[in-house]
């Protein structure tokens, strides 16, 4: 019985060999896959093994990490989460994360390499220092006003988008897009109820995920005149040259005729671009459209930053938010040529023009600041753990320059013009002067025109303090007032509380 | 046997005469390999309390020094009782023993409050109920070894362990599901309120001491009486009779218990024992046949019929593609996977991984667990000490003079082998994820109890077949017993 008993031996040790192939084929050749799959908690645990960096506004942290004792250590909380929700964004155990979580994750996770040194110190002091901080360039006062106004409009839009902005530097100071949405369920560790109020939000009709104010165009209606004023203004039209106004105007090949808000406005044949813009003459806009050109009007909007499909909100360097691009849209026939109706409806911000409400405030950011347009921009500073060392601090830059500064007083003053007399009055505020353009934007054949208003303030020296555009989606009858009456507070609240730079 | 092995068995016999005469008991051999044993376990305790806790406790050595001392207990019984035992094997299980409660304390660890850890009693959680466990096995394990002072005594109460093994597997099966069933598998005996027992793990010893009885007697028949075909001899119809009762039971258990692991063991036992009896090729492909053959109509039954097969079925598909149900079905294979490839070559260290993200990692996936912290190394050299078990158990069944005793310890060793590989081929996805328990490192007492018994089986036999064949030894053959027949035999030779 002896040779089957050694076969036997032989059998046991093929199986153990096999055992033994298996496992280096899981353990090292399939290693690396199966350790940072996604299947995998540990990556997650890993994750939450140290403590991530907060995330602050004016020297109050809006991200924070509780610990917890659990599995995961620590729990990211949003403190007044639904009032700074879209520049924040959250960080989710299983989903993706979004907003200034996301842009800043490997600094905030301690995994960037700026952060190198530190996690060598922690290796020989036996510490978790955690991640570091990212300070933010908002005003706690300007985005809380924002929000607050914003929820709190006067004509009932569920929907709408705030963004004030520094003229002189680009930081943006209130960013608010309406519905908002708390982000603390989302970052539970239960990942089944984050995933249940994550599904909630994203099936909810008004999209209150959305960032309306970076990330969405709507057609901004007369806002847009401020750019075909540029135009006009480098094309040998004064403030005081009078341009065809009337109470009708149809554009050749037209089959409706454009009409002005109400029969008051501008009904005399002709008007001065200075009148025609306080109190914002669809006529005149439409014929002075018609005559520059198609091509001058979309050349004007591309040099105030329409069509850039590559800003992004963050740091002044790589990443951030993503901006949508703004739009002028098509203006041809299908036969190339210019289409003179489109045109003229594309001159006061209808037809296939659409903007985001960040392009609006930095048009009005570009005029308050003598035509220097400064790139926008979210991350004032990136502190280290400790809060001793800065690995980043931002360093304003132009981002393009478009219109000159002449061009730009003549505008500034105009603007000025309609919130001391004009259309924007709402906007006015005590002891500064506040410029801006109201702008009513037809959304479809049956439902509430959008409000908007772009405007900007300038205190006793002129210097611009705050540029600021706010948009009311489907706001209906007073959208454009009720628009400037905000925008008014908020630029209100940047200036008693400037924020970060 | 055949031509060739005769010779190799003849130098074989010598050198066992040799190393009767010299009648070394190498007991100083196994108390030094059980120390070094012990202090690779604490070493291991250690590690993990200072990755876990941060810091060494004063107390770390204590589960260490408790489990040495129940060894060196067990030591002191063989020293007395089976003195030319193979030194080899409790230092072997001392160590995976030892492995296993270790990292079973690490769990409780992970699974206790954090201000709680430090503090955390020897005796507590899964770690400490093992601890006691083990100190129960070896206890049971040195009374076997007390009781049966000769294996051939066994052989007196075959039929009486072949009711039993019987009756044992049965039980479960037709317990209803409340009292027998846990994740799917019914496999258990569930006393409300007081625990739970895996009949299983007794039945398989049972049914392979009755096994190595029924083969002795029946050897002869079954390997001369023969036909050949294509080169092969195949055993006469009637003679198939055993085997098919077995494969039935077996594929019964594979339906009825749902657990295709065990059916393997027992069919694998018996297929393997009876072609150690019967030197016979025929018969282990008259096995594998017959096994692959039955667990592929289960797996077409259970695509097409379902009902008692679909389990199987289940797990077959499962096998296949884990990833395609990552969080339903598959979830736990995939959990093993990811742990086993997150430890890589070289682990995270005791301690260093995240045992409570797998899910049965004290049960079933314990080798998975372990492999997250040793890696591929640690894993491998657990590996070669299960190894090592099985080829010293060979190697008493080798030298061991009589048939009952080759087949029972050759059986026994190939079982222990057998059920490593369905359990670690298992949670590798090298064949289809069965529950077994992995010998001496998954919690439970059953398991560790069995196994501990089989154990004590192999040092009994180990010790008949090392001790020197005249002086009789420090134990004599129990005083009248009357002179053995067949089992009392030297190895016969067979020729076909």
């Amino acid at each position: 019985m002896n040779a089957p008993l050694r076969r036997v031996g032989v059998v046991v040790m093929i199986l153990f060999g096999l055992l033994f192939a298996n496992l280096n084929w899981i353990q090292a050749y399939k290693a690396d896959e199966y350790r940072n799959s996604d299947y995998n908690g540990r990556v997650q645990v890993a994750e939450y093994e140290r403590k991530r960096g907060n995330i602050e506004v004016g020297g109050t942290a809006y991200a924070i990490s509780k610990e917890t004792g659990g599995k995961l250590r620590f729990l990211r909380t949003y403190p007044k989460g639904e009032v700074y929700a879209h520049v924040l964004g959250y960080k989710p155990v299983n989903l993706g994360e979004t907003g200034i979580e996301r842009t800043e994750n490997d600094f905030l996770a301690g995994t960037s390499d700026q952060l190198i040194g530190n996690r060598v110190k922690d290796m020989f002091t036996g510490e978790e220092t955690g991640g570091g901080n990212v300070l933010l360039t908002l005003s706690k006062r300007a985005q809380e006003t924002a929000y607050r106004q914003l929820t709190d409009n006067q004509v009932g839009a569920s929907k709408g988008a705030a963004i004030a902005i520094d003229p002189r530097t680009g930081a943006v100071q209130a960013l608010v897009s309406m519905p908002s949405f708390d982000p603390n369920p989302l970052a539970s560790h239960d990942t089944t109820a984050a995933q249940t109020a994550y599904n909630k939000l994203d099936k909810d009709p008004n999209r209150p995920l959305a960032n309306r104010a970076l990330a969405e165009t709507l057609p901004p209606g007369s806002t847009f005149k401020i750019v075909v004023a540029a135009a006009a203004l480098e094309n040998g039209i004064g403030q005081q040259t009078s341009i065809p106004a009337g109470s009708s105007y149809t554009a050749p090949g037209a089959g409706k005729p454009i009409k002005n808000a109400a029969p008051s406005i501008c009904p005399e044949p002709q008007v001065t671009l200075r009148e025609a813009v306080t109190e914002s003459c669809n006529t005149g806009f439409a014929q002075l459209g018609v005559r520059l050109g198609a091509d001058t009007i979309k050349e004007k909007a591309r040099q105030f930053g329409f069509e850039q499909e590559d800003l992004t909100v963050g740091q002044l360097g790589e990443g951030g938010l993503p901006v949508a691009a703004s739009r002028t849209g098509d203006i041809q026939n299908p036969d190339g040529s210019t289409d003179q109706a489109a045109l003229a409806q594309s001159s006061i911000g209808q037809n296939n023009v659409r903007m985001t409400p960040l392009q609006g405030a930095l048009i009005a950011a570009s005029v308050a600041n003598g035509g220097s347009q400064m790139r926008p921009y979210l991350v004032r500073q990136l502190l280290a753990p400790d809060r001793t060392t800065s690995y980043y601090t931002a360093k304003p830059r132009e981002l393009r320059r478009p219109v000159s500064g002449q061009v730009a007083g003549d505008l500034r003053d105009m603007m000025l013009n309609v919130v001391k007399e004009g259309t924007g009055r709402k906007a006015a505020i005590d002891g500064y002067t506040v410029g801006g353009k109201t702008g009513t934007a037809q959304s479809g054949p049956d439902t509430p025109d959008h409000g908007w208003f772009i405007g900007f303030a300038l205190d006793r020296n002129g210097t611009p303090v705050s540029a600021v555009c706010v948009e009311l989606e489907r706001a209906g009858s007073g959208g454009s007032a009720e628009a400037a009456r905000i925008a008014g507070r908020i630029m209100a609240a940047a200036i008693a509380d400037a924020g970060g730079r | 046997m055949t031509a060739a092995a005769v010779p190799a068995a003849s130098p074989a016999t010598t050198g066992e005469a040799a190393g009767a005469r010299l009648a070394r008991s190498r007991r100083n051999a196994e108390l030094s390999l059980l120390l070094l044993a012990m202090v690779l376990v604490a070493a291991y305790g250690a590690t993990v309390e200072a990755n876990v806790l941060d810091t060494v406790t004063p107390d770390f050595w204590i589960p260490a020094a408790v489990l040495g001392l129940v060894f060196l207990g067990l030591h002191l019984v063989i020293r007395w009782l089976a003195p030319f035992a193979d030194p080899a094997l409790l230092p072997a299980v001392a160590l995976l023993n030892g492995i296993g409660v270790g990292f079973l304390r690490r769990y409780d660890l992970a699974k206790a409050e954090p201000d709680q850890r430090e503090t955390l009693a020897v005796f507590a959680g899964k770690g400490g109920s093992q601890l006691a466990w083990t100190l129960g096995a070896v206890i049971l394990a040195a009374v076997l070894l007390a009781i049966m002072r000769d294996h051939r005594s066994l052989s007196r109460y075959a039929y009486t362990l072949g009711l039993a093994g019987i009756v044992l597997v049965m039980i479960p099966a037709v317990l209803p599901g409340r009292f027998s069933e846990v994740n799917g598998a019914k496999l258990w005996i569930i006393v409300p309120g007081l625990g739970q027992l895996q009949p299983g793990e007794f039945a398989k010893l049972a049914l392979l001491a009755f096994f190595a009885y029924y083969l002795v007697r029946k050897r002869e028949v079954l390997s001369l009486a023969s036909r050949r075909v294509l080169g092969i001899d195949f055993p006469r119809g009637r003679d198939l009779g055993p085997v098919l009762v077995v494969w039935l039971i077996s594929l019964l258990v594979l339906v009825f218990e749902k657990d295709l692991g065990t059916s393997l063991l027992y069919f694998g036992m018996f297929v393997v024992t009876l072609y150690i009896a019967t030197e016979r090729v025929s018969w282990l492909l008259i096995g594998l046949i017959l096994f692959f053959g039955g667990a592929y109509l289960a797996y077409v039954l259970g695509s097409t019929v379902g009902g008692p097969f679909a389990n199987f079925y289940d797990r077959a598909q499962i096998w296949l593609d884990p990833f395609a149900e990552p969080y339903d079905r598959g979830y736990q294979l995939v959990q093993g996977l990811l742990t086993l490839g997150t430890g890589g070559l070289f682990g995270a260290g005791p301690g260093g991984g995240q045992p409570t993200l797998l899910p049965e990692v004290q049960t079933d996936f314990i080798f998975a667990g372990i492999g997250e912290e040793i890696g591929l190394f640690g894993l491998s050299a657990l590996l070669v000490v299960y190894l090592l078990i099985v080829e010293r158990g060979l190697r008493a069944a080798l030298a061991v003079r009589d048939s009952f005793g080759k087949l029972l310890a050759g059986g026994l060793a190939f079982t222990l082998g057998l059920q490593v590989f369905v359990i670690v081929g298992g949670i590798s996805k090298l064949i289809p994820l069965t529950g077994q328990t992995t010998p001496f490192l998954s919690a439970g007492g059953s398991s560790l109890m069995a196994n501990w018994l089989l154990i004590a089986v192999l040092l009994r036999v180990s010790d008949g077949a090392r001790r020197p064949v005249t002086g009789g030894g420090p134990v004599a053959r129990p005083a009248g017993s009357p002179p053995e027949q067949l089992h009392g035999a030297p190895t016969e030779v067979i020729r076909p």
